[in-house]
């Protein structure tokens, strides 16, 4: 049968009612600038005529009927494509306040036209979920006896942790007589800015980031490391002595090693270290992906590719025919190309098998930690399904490994690192020294960071959350210089100090009161509580009402 | 906060005297519990010959009693000299101690041809037995099994306790004794809560709390080494590390303090064994502690110690003169102890500072994490 054509209505038309976001705008306020059209990131608003009814009043006129005006307004757009992300642009640079999008209280219905050609929906930025287990967590063995609290202000507090294999005592000072190696280890702030690539992020960002990094190791003595994620780095800073504060990442796609290799020679030091990725906490066995519209000529140069194609990294290492071998392969080679003088350890994602992963990590004399990625890790391009299903939480999975090198007496040998919604809702210092206490030797922020340090507008209601598409309206992950010219580097290094700072301060406000100050209270499970019985007994905690 | 005294002498002296310390500070413990470690013993009622094992503990029951007997005679040993402790049960608050014993033992005749290392580990080991087997219904309490040393410890205040046992009485006399008046902090009143405490020849006693003490009470347990058990105060975990550091990784004395308390790292990067003390501590790191502690301790050879943990917020003093020297948690435990003195040459360490009280007693040491670290000694 003919569909009846005069009714404009597909299976996928939309009202701005099916959105998630709806843009509510006053046109008594409105002097129609175009600032909030021009901005928008996703051309979801647009300029149009719009009629309006004038009824008239007058009784005694013998003319009946309504009278109609035609005026400019603004509307949004229905299509997908151009759907409102919620980012809030608009709101931002309206002079009058006449603009800004809400949160669709009805259902979502564009979620079920997400598909369209076929393609599953994709989306940068986070898990969506504002949960968080490691926001009730509690600290609460408080010094009140004969161990004083201390005074936060005043007292000397050690803070840092380390980075890199530790030796069992008999094995080191065995080594030392012997002289033989040691391995390597870094002393370092145990917040560390996570890995977000040189292609995901704008070359303002990161230049932003790794200025405040260098400030705060060079000025505030915090030992402060950034990961760079894959796709290498500029060479000139591989070639600088910033490189000390970078931990350089290689991953599946292996981008950008090209560079660092031929670098070394003129590397005037160490890096901090050297993360292999194989695995990532908000899209499990996806690689990396570099849409192409983000692969600029800078960035092509740096990974040694055309511009303008597709990134996929692969979901695994080519070479490699399990991780064991990878491990042994990977670890040593990389070891090997700094001559044994930079700790390498691996990445993987939240997983039932991370425990696996550790314990053949403990019997490698080369790997130099383990770094866990939980599911409310952030990504800057997945399928929406990775991101919101798929991938292990980060609590449970660091507690068994840690509670496993226990039971073995290794725990810390091999440092255990934890990352994955570390301060999803903004309780960064809290979500961190939680996973401390649980017995991460220190843990990764990446959306923290780019939320508070740059002004990243991505919430877990689903704002934003279109790094992967380079259309970052603060130009935080865009590479087009028409966006990323509205992030001033100088002020994102001022952001990334304070940050540091504010966690610097609070960590002593929290290690405080519990008497503890010599040294990072890695494992200290017996301050912890949580009000969640369940949890409690998971995490082998105190459950505390 | 824990009240400490201890005294080391070249002339044996009566316990009784360090307790009198302890009532010069009794503002700072509350009765429950007292621990005493003798060393260097002499009995006035039994000629005590050197390397004989001395077995302290309490037994519950009659039948505690008569297992004790029966597992010590299993494993070869011989019943030297019993001790008769003049009780006077009514000032005890406890109403199960069925005797308390201090035996001296002989040997059994096989661990001749032993080494000394063999011959400690199984000294260790029967302890450890009698230890479990008293844990099953908690009839038997075991302190030590070890040779020149004794161990009383009980629950009520100091001097009552004293005078409970008859410690009075001059018939237990030893060259060191270290005491402590407990007060009870997080953890329950229990007999194995009690300091002193000792592993193989090494005893420690402390004040304060260590607030690291549950991930170092999981990395010491996680070590499997079979005398690293108990840790029903934090403060056991000080005697196991300075056993584990002096006798596992062989280290000298000095070490201990580097373990427990290592130096920031820009301190160490002016130490002139900086580096390998930085490696030392990442590798002990499990192993810091954080106090605020004063802590003391003695070792086989009579050598005593006294340091305090990096906040320096528990002060303790060490004072006397060639011979004899006594180091409290308060100045008048000092003054109670050996009031004829010199007291400007009282000392208190700082918090870089281990003194050391050498077995010859003609004066004591002081050592600082900054002096040079004996490497030569350290492989």
């Amino acid at each position: 049968m003919v569909s009846i054509r005069s009714i404009p209505s597909t299976p996928s038309s939309l009202t701005y009612n099916d959105l998630p976001w709806i843009i509510e705008h006053r046109e008594d306020r409105c002097t129609l600038c175009g600032r909030c059209t021009s901005i928008c990131p996703t051309q979801s608003l647009h300029l149009t005529y719009h009629r309006q009814r004038m009824p008239q009043l007058g009784i005694l006129k013998k003319k009946r009927g309504s009278e109609y005006r035609v005026f400019t307004g603004i509307r949004q757009s229905t299509s997908l494509e151009h759907r409102c992300t919620g980012c809030g642009m608009c709101s931002m640079v309206c002079p009058n306040e006449a603009i800004g999008p809400f949160p669709n209280s009805n259902d979502d219905r564009a979620r079920f036209h997400s598909h369209q050609k076929g393609e599953a929906w994709k989306r940068g930025g986070r898990r969506n979920d504002r949960h968080s287990l490691l926001d009730q967590l509690s600290f609460n063995r408080i010094s009140m006896l004969t161990d004083p609290a201390l005074d936060a202000g005043r007292h000397e507090f050690y803070l840092n942790t380390i980075l890199g294999r530790v030796l069992p005592p008999e094995e080191y000072i065995r080594r030392q007589a012997a002289g033989e190696w040691i391995p390597p280890t870094r002393e370092i702030f145990p917040f560390i800015i996570g890995s977000m690539s040189f292609g995901a992020l704008s070359p303002n960002m990161w230049l932003g980031l790794l200025q405040g990094v260098a400030y705060c190791n060079e000025v505030l003595n915090i030992p402060v490391v950034m990961c760079t994620g894959e796709g290498g780095c500029p060479p000139w800073v591989l070639k600088s002595p910033f490189l000390k504060y970078l931990v350089l990442q290689i991953a599946s796609g292996y981008f950008g090693w090209d560079e660092i290799i031929r670098a070394i020679p003129d590397m005037q030091c160490d890096p901090a270290a050297i993360e292999i990725k194989y695995g990532q906490g908000a899209k499990p066995g996806d690689g990396g992906l570099l849409m192409w519209f983000k692969v600029s000529q800078l960035i092509a140069r740096l990974r040694g590719v055309p511009e303008g194609v597709d990134l996929p990294s692969p979901p695994v290492h080519q070479t490699l025919y399990s991780i064991e071998e990878s491990v042994m392969k990977m670890i040593q080679t990389l070891s090997m190309a700094w001559d044994f003088r930079v700790p390498v350890y691996p990445k993987i994602s939240g997983s039932t098998s991370a425990k696996a992963v550790l314990n053949n990590l403990v019997r490698n004399p080369y790997a130099s930690g383990l770094l866990i990625d939980g599911i409310d890790g952030g990504t800057g391009a997945a399928y929406n399904v990775s991101m919101d299903a798929t991938g292990h939480a980060i609590a449970s999975n660091l507690r068994d490994c840690y509670l496993d090198l226990v039971a073995q007496g290794k725990q810390n040998e091999i440092p255990l690192f934890a990352a994955g919604g570390v301060g999803k809702n903004g309780n960064v210092t809290q979500n961190g020294m939680g996973l401390i206490m649980l017995g991460a030797s220190g843990v990764h922020i990446g959306k923290y960071i780019l939320q508070a340090a740059a002004g990243c507008l991505g919430n877990e209601k689903n704002r934003c959350n279109v790094c992967n598409l380079g259309i970052c309206p603060k130009g935080i992950t865009s590479q087009n210089p028409k966006l990323y010219r509205r992030l001033d580097p100088d002020q994102v290094a001022q952001r990334v100090v304070d940050v540091f700072m504010g966690i610097r301060t609070e960590m002593k406000k929290i290690m405080a009161p519990l008497g503890r100050s010599q040294s990072l209270p890695v494992g200290m499970s017996d301050a912890l509580g949580i009000g969640d019985e369940p949890a409690a007994r998971r995490l082998k905690i105190r459950y505390v009402c | 906060m824990c009240r400490l005294a201890m005294k080391t002498a070249a002339e044996p002296f009566s316990p009784y005297t360090v307790l009198q310390a302890m009532e010069a500070m009794q503002e700072g413990y509350d009765g429950s519990g007292l621990g005493l470690l003798l060393r260097g013993m002499n009995f006035a009622d039994f000629n005590y010959q050197a390397g004989e094992p001395i077995l302290s503990g309490i037994a519950h029951s009659e039948a505690a009693l008569h297992r004790l007997n029966q597992m010590l005679q299993d494993r070869g040993f011989t019943l030297k000299y019993d001790h008769e402790f003049q009780v006077r049960p009514e000032l005890i608050e406890a109403k199960d101690r069925h005797k308390y014993f201090l035996r001296v033992y002989k040997q059994p005749l096989s661990w001749k041809e032993w080494s000394r290392e063999q011959v400690e580990n199984e000294l260790m080991l029967t302890r450890l037995a009698l230890r479990e087997d008293g844990l099953r219904d908690n009839d038997l309490t075991v302190f030590s099994f070890w040779p020149d040393v004794a161990i009383i410890k009980e629950v009520g205040w100091p001097l009552q306790v004293g005078d409970a046992l008859g410690l009075a009485d001059n018939r237990i006399t030893s060259r060191i004794c270290m005491a402590q008046g407990r007060q009870n902090t997080n953890y329950g009143i229990n007999l194995y809560a009690c300091h002193p405490f000792f592993i193989q020849g090494v005893g420690t006693m402390t004040n304060g709390e260590n607030t690291a003490f549950v991930p170092i009470k999981e990395y010491l347990t996680g070590l499997h080494r079979p005398g690293y058990v108990g840790y029903q105060s934090d403060s056991e975990v000080f005697a196991h590390i300075l056993h584990y550091v002096t006798r596992e990784l062989k280290l000298p004395l000095e070490a201990y303090k580097h373990v427990i308390t290592p130096l920031k790292t820009e301190e160490l990067e002016k130490h002139p064994q900086g580096r390998f003390l930085r490696g030392l501590r990442d590798a002990c790191r499990r192993m810091i502690i954080d106090g605020p502690n004063c802590v003391m301790g003695s070792m086989p050879d009579e050598t005593c110690l006294l340091l305090m943990d990096t906040k320096k917020m528990r002060p303790a003093t060490i004072g006397g003169r060639p011979g004899e020297w006594a180091m409290a948690s308060e100045m008048c435990g000092v003054d109670a102890m050996i009031p004829h003195r010199d007291k400007s040459l009282d000392f208190q360490p700082m918090r870089e500072n281990t003194v050391i009280v050498p077995a010859h007693r003609k004066e004591f040491v002081i050592w600082s994490q900054f002096d040079p670290y004996p490497l030569h000694r350290a492989a």
